[in-house]
């Protein structure tokens, strides 16, 4: 029990316990969804005064919050105890294509240190690279109406067509990034 | 203490989406790549197994914890704002790796650069409100 713990978990078994974290939420009267709650954060952090639209009661937002932060600590978990080493089986392709780009050891650990290491922090290229990821993605997932877990999750598995489409364009937004700028920006 | 059982829900979200290893960057560079199934069969098999649940609430099989019908809120049926926001939002999550869910996950981990992501998506999310009246709908 404890060895399966700390390898690293199958699609199919990571996927059917993401489908209950989803049934969860809807047993006690909620719906998933993350990105909601960058809207509440901006609420709380006093966007109302910029724009009457954070001016909502964020209260009723609470519980995704109280979500949010589980996850949060459920990251400093696994962290911490279930996951002895980060190396991920990667196909060999991906790691040599990656090298081919100038993204070095790819997969001996969760994320590749030429984005994510102190050193591209304090670059101006790589502050600039997380800054505008972390704005498409926020700018995005408002402007669709939700994410990965409120669309492809909740959305496709209620068969919405709205959430068809908003996956359709997360992956021709993806697959233009990954075929055509990573290899520029990097 | 009515908010426990969230917390709980999202300790245990955190845990799965660390271990399937879906907060990696280089999973979601290989999803794209179409070099691994790992990623398809974490959706898909999420998915799959959703339809079939929700069916459940829809023939009043499974219930809420009061015992109700669990009534999901319809989708906003946006054409544009679904198909241009969807693009937006997969070049950020390509370029950056991660989504709002494993954003916060990481930074459970300790990872200081997202920090900078979530500031980013904080911002995003606060501008597209601002211009949202001149965006196609």
């Amino acid at each position: 029990m404890i060895e399966f713990f700390l390898q690293p978990w199958p699609w199919y078994v990571a996927g059917p316990l993401i489908t209950l974290v989803m049934f969860l939420l809807f047993y006690f009267g909620k719906t998933f969804g993350v990105s909601s709650n960058l809207e509440t954060i901006c609420a709380i952090g006093g966007a109302g005064k910029f724009n009457s639209y954070f001016k909502l009661d964020w209260r009723k937002n609470t519980w995704n919050l109280i979500f949010v932060f589980g996850a949060i600590i459920g990251g400093f978990i696994s962290y911490q105890w279930l996951t002895p080493n980060e190396v991920i089986a990667l196909n060999p392709q991906t790691i040599q294509d990656l090298s081919e780009i100038g993204i070095k050891n790819a997969g001996q650990s969760y994320l590749p240190a030429e984005i994510f290491s102190l050193d591209a922090l304090f670059s101006l290229k790589g502050i600039l690279v997380l800054l505008l990821g972390g704005f498409l993605v926020g700018f995005g997932t408002r402007y669709a109406g939700g994410c990965t877990s409120g669309h492809a999750i909740v959305g496709l598995s209620n068969l919405e067509i709205p959430s068809l489409i908003a996956v359709i364009g997360f992956f021709v937004g993806g697959l233009i990034m990954t075929w055509v700028f990573i290899p520029i920006i990097f | 203490m009515k908010f426990i059982k969230f917390f709980i829900v999202g300790i245990l979200f955190g845990i799965i989406l660390s271990k399937a290893e879906v907060i990696s960057w280089f999973r979601i560079y290989e999803m794209f790549k179409f070099q691994s199934f790992h990623m398809y069969g974490v959706i898909g098999s999420a998915v799959v197994l959703g339809i079939l649940i929700i069916q459940l609430f829809k023939k009043g099989i499974l219930k809420n914890k009061d015992g109700e019908q669990i009534i999901i809120p319809p989708k906003k049926n946006a054409f544009k704002a679904n198909l241009f926001g969807g693009i937006i939002f997969g070049l950020g999550w390509a370029l950056v790796g991660a989504c709002p869910g494993p954003m916060f996950i990481l930074l459970g981990r300790g990872v200081l650069a997202i920090l900078i992501i979530v500031f980013g998506a904080l911002l995003g999310a606060f501008v597209y409100h601002g211009v949202k009246r001149w965006m196609p709908n």
